[in-house]
């Protein structure tokens, strides 16, 4: 099979069959050079960053929040097109018709929907609440199954943030198939594996593969009206750079138009533009600055990408993030890096375009990649706090070297796994419900196995180990099955049609768990056993607080002692999670992320014995507590590292904030010494870190003159934010956080 | 084993030595410098006793950190009131392959010193002020000692940074700069000459402790100054 537009490229399987990766490894030309080669933005690029950045100081002036149709049911084909500035712009396509106007998706959950548009100043039109009488919302099937004792566990907040109201997110479609095949082969494709369905017996699930073919095929043939309504026919492969890039897009548009998903990531798609860029360079038809400035503008179209969400959604996800994440880097099975110039083109939109959080840019990180490019990626880390790192060579030998990342920290290969979303559960309240025999003292629930609370006037660590497992196992059959209940309602009412096209049919899926306060819970046992915990009880009984005393050793200080409970931790809860059925067999996987939750989960959790007061924030993710670090930033990175991948194959998160004097004297020293810490770090397998290099005090004036900080952009957890979008409250945690100084 | 009495361990230190260095702050110092930002190393008890394996599998740890140019820093305090400790120190990194630099004013230059710096694999040596006068007030011993021991580095072909901080009404003039450039030129050792500017963050840790900071009421030099001085190097 064969394509004119495919002219000039390598042949390969990946023409029979649909098959991105081999494309690109057949077709591809890695780069081990510097930075040197990149250009700036052109005029035309800086003339539309300038409206945009008009936009986004009026919809600062407006809340956050520019516009909202009330009145349309986002999807692909249901908003006339818009435009920034249709003569001057070279990639086309918007959400709906203007630029930063939201639109509602009610599929998800209509409350949601109509609390989003009431949380500013707007109300859902009419028609939309009518004509959702007679339909079933993901939400609503959710809470048809839901048991009493999931009800309680949502109540207080053992489990949290489940996406049980909203959609689901954290699917990659691969977006870059259209391009590649254009949108009558995939259809084509998906029809001969909906035709080779009859020959399975028709049991449910099979009878359930049936009906998603329909709808994938139904919306492919939508993607290609919404890409016309634009003016483009899609029905073919693209033609050139502008096209592949173009097409790619729509596609991705086309998710993010059908779904308001928590994660709406994009995958892999720098190398794979670059396949282009260098047969158009080498036909004389594109010049460097021309790729430059389709990239910029392609990154513009990411960075006015909107979902409209509660203001309860945002105390979870602070900062308004849409996780645009763009996997970049990494090296490929065969030893060559896939480190292309695109590479550096896509980092280099955070200079052509000023720093920003979207798109999440995720740099996978190898000790074999180029020098060139290690170096940049420190520069721009150190010039934007905008980039991310994982590690490529603990991922690359599970995932293969066609894998991204979706939100934060979760792998999948492209195309081929998808993964059921499951925020976490809180390890740490779930430690003081198992010491008060199922009793939550923040709320006043019973829950769990019920028992006499712990009696003992000083804390043993073995009585107390001995009980908190009990109450492990019995969270993870819980969480499992509240787990199966969502995802099932998931795909039967909110199901991502566009995004699963761009799948296999026969997909993968992975369940992924997450838990906040694992350093908490550590530093807690640690107390317990190296300390000395007494519980202090009010009249009834139960614990409220605790008197601790003794010193102990606190994660973050590389110190196996407290460590090795983090580790045993993980591992127990990935255990207790496996022995539970997942609904479509779904393998289990584990994440030490909380994104901005941990303000949250901390609210609504007593004392802990680690000295922790009620009510204060968590640290973010797999960090250790604020300021109990105390011998220095590695031994710090040191204690992370140790969390096992292997058990948590969903991620483990660590954000870590340098001072730049911290970091060397000379921007040259700061650029080398960074590069060897990530080299050490992810040489002891440790998978995530953000970084900033910044000073608290910027942070601290930012937070008093906002007026000052339009474009001030920081990691947090797995992802950035604008500083100035993050409630007052993620705020102040965020100044709290340790900060690695000179001494 | 001997054990030493350590201030502090700093795994990610990058302003002392090249490269990434794990730090280690010994406790005790004789001299009582008026810019000195770490009043809390002068007692000579106290601490936390540590011994060189000890500390040595802890440097282990950040090994993979250190690349190219990095290791390990004895800072303080003063390291040479510990030279035994700090000897045994650096040969066990010496066996594994790890890079030593010695954080010091050079006032002491005994036998066990010379051991230590056997072991050595550069010296940070702080040129504390650069002539007779403000040397014996300021720090309390003679400017002949810290030239003695740098003239010793020279026999024994020990690379050297010379530190000087740079104090408003002191040290911030183009004498200083140039009497440093001259030893520079003297003492072959010598690859790289470090201007630190005056701090008093550590003004707090005075207070806390109940001492007066001598030189409080100096002001920061200004980053232009300090870019003129770093001008003339």
């Amino acid at each position: 099979m064969t394509h004119e537009n495919w002219n000039g490229f390598k042949a390969g399987v990946w023409q029979t069959q649909i098959n991105v990766r081999d494309f690109i490894q057949a077709n591809y030309t890695e780069y081990t050079g510097d930075d040197s080669f990149l250009s700036g933005a052109t005029e035309r690029t800086n003339a539309l960053m300038k409206k945009v950045q008009a936009l986004f100081a009026l919809e600062r002036q407006f809340g956050g929040v520019l516009d909202i149709d009330t009145a349309t049911v986002s999807s692909l084909t249901t908003f006339s097109p818009g435009y920034i500035d249709k003569e001057n712009e070279i990639i086309v396509g918007m959400q709906t018709n203007r630029p930063l106007k939201r639109g509602v998706s009610p599929f998800g959950g209509i409350r949601m929907a109509r609390q989003a548009c009431e949380a500013y100043g707007y109300k859902l039109s009419e028609t939309i609440e009518d004509e959702f009488k007679f339909r079933t919302t993901h939400n609503e099937g959710v809470f048809r199954a839901y048991t009493d004792e999931m009800r309680l566990a949502r109540r207080c907040h053992v489990i949290t943030g489940l996406p049980d109201a909203y959609g689901r997110g954290r699917i990659i479609g691969d977006y870059r198939r259209v391009a590649l095949y254009g949108i009558d082969r995939l259809i084509e494709e998906k029809k001969k594996d909906k035709a080779a369905m009859a020959e399975k017996p028709f049991i449910a699930e099979n009878i359930k593969i049936s009906s998603e073919l329909f709808k994938q095929i139904n919306f492919l043939g939508k993607l290609k009206d919404m890409a016309a309504m634009y003016g483009y026919d899609i029905s073919g492969p693209a033609r050139d750079t502008r096209e592949a890039i173009q097409w790619t897009y729509f596609a991705y548009l086309a998710a993010i138009k059908e779904q308001n998903g928590a994660a709406m990531s994009l995958g892999r798609v720098a190398t794979f533009f670059d396949i282009y860029i260098e047969r158009d360079i080498k036909n004389g038809v594109l010049t460097e600055e021309g790729a430059q400035e389709l990239f910029d503008d392609f990154v513009i179209k990411l960075r006015i990408a909107r979902h409209l969400r509660t203001p309860e959604y945002n105390e979870l996800f602070g900062g308004d993030p849409m996780w645009i994440t763009e996997a970049v880097g990494g090296m490929g099975e065969d030893g060559r890096t896939l480190v292309s110039k695109s590479s550096f083109r896509v980092l280099n939109t955070l200079y052509t375009l000023g720093s920003s959080p979207e798109p999440n840019l995720t740099v996978l990180w190898s000790k074999q990649l180029p020098t060139g490019f290690k170096k940049f990626c420190a520069k721009v880390s150190k010039d934007t706090d905008s980039i991310q790192y994982e590690n490529d060579d603990i991922m690359r030998p599970i995932y293969g070297d066609d894998y991204a990342i979706a939100c934060c920290v979760s792998a999948m290969k492209l195309g081929k796994q998808m993964q059921f979303f499951g925020a976490r559960c809180n390890l740490a309240k779930l430690l003081n419900i198992a010491l008060n025999g199922g009793y939550d003292a923040m709320s006043g629930i019973h829950i769990g196995p019920q028992m006499e609370p712990m009696t003992d006037e000083k804390l043993d660590f073995d009585k107390v180990m001995e009980r908190y497992d009990i109450y492990i196992q019995w969270l993870s059959q819980l969480y499992v099955k509240t787990m199966n209940v969502i995802h099932y309602m998931h795909d039967e009412y909110c199901y991502e049609k566009v995004q699963m096209a761009l799948h296999d049919t026969e997909v993968e899926r992975l369940m992924a768990f997450g838990i906040a306060g694992l350093s908490v819970v550590a530093d807690s046992l640690s107390a317990i056993k190296y300390g000395c915990v007494k519980p202090i009880r009010n009249e009834e009984g139960f614990i409220v607080d605790y008197n601790t005393s003794g010193d102990f050793p606190k994660f973050g200080n590389d110190d196996d002692r407290v460590d090795s409970l983090a580790q045993d931790m993980t591992h127990r809860f990935i255990e207790a999670l496996r022995k539970n059925e997942t609904y479509r067999n779904a393998v289990h996987t584990l994440s030490v992320l909380t994104i901005t939750s941990n303000v949250m989960y901390g609210k609504n959790t007593g004392s802990t014995p680690d000295g922790r007061k009620a009510g204060e924030p968590f640290a973010p993710g797999a960090n250790p507590m604020h300021n109990r670090e105390e011998n220095g930033a590695l031994a710090s990175l040191n204690s992370v590292a140790k969390i096992s991948y292997d058990d948590c194959r969903d991620g483990v998160s660590n954000t870590f904030s340098i001072t730049p004097e911290a970091l060397g004297k000379t921007d040259e020293e700061r650029v080398d010494n960074l590069v060897t810490i990530l080299d050490g770090y992810f040489a002891k397998r440790a998978h995530h870190i953000n970084v900033n290099v910044l000073n608290r005090e910027t942070l601290m004036d930012a937070y008093e003159n906002p007026d000052k900080y339009p474009n001030l952009t920081i990691r947090v957890s797995g992802y950035a934010v604008n500083f100035n979008k993050l409630s007052r409250e993620h705020q102040r945690e965020v100044i709290s956080r340790t900060f690695h100084t000179v001494l | 084993m001997i054990k030493g009495n350590i201030h502090s361990l700093q795994s990610l230190g990058t302003v002392d030595g090249p490269g990434i260095r794990f730090v280690v702050f010994m406790q005790g110092c004789s001299l009582r410098c008026g810019c000195c930002h770490n009043p809390d190393t002068w007692e000579l008890d106290g601490g936390t006793e540590y011994t060189p394996d000890q500390i040595l599998q802890k440097v282990l740890r950040c090994k993979d950190y250190f690349g190219e140019a990095g290791g390990i820093t004895i800072s303080g305090g003063e390291p040479l009131l510990q030279s035994e400790f700090c000897c045994e120190l650096f040969s066990l990194c010496h066996k594994n392959d790890i890079n030593t630099c010695l954080d010091t004013s050079g006032s002491i230059l005994n036998d066990e010193v010379k051991k230590l710096l056997t072991v050595t694999d550069r010296v940070l040596l702080d040129i504390k002020y650069t002539n007779a006068a403000d040397y014996l007030e300021h720090v309390g011993c003679s400017i002949e000692k810290p030239l003695e021991f740098l003239a010793y580095l020279q026999t024994q072909k020990i690379p050297v940074t010379i530190r000087q901080v740079i104090i408003p009404t002191l040290t911030d003039n183009e004498e200083n700069v140039v009497f440093l450039k001259q030893l520079a030129k003297k003492y072959s050792v010598i690859d790289k000459i470090e201007l630190l500017p005056f701090r008093k963050i550590c003004q707090t840790k005075y207070d806390n402790m109940g001492l007066a900071f001598k030189f409080g009421h100096l002001p920061e030099p200004t980053k232009e100054i300090m870019q003129e001085l770093n001008n003339l190097i």
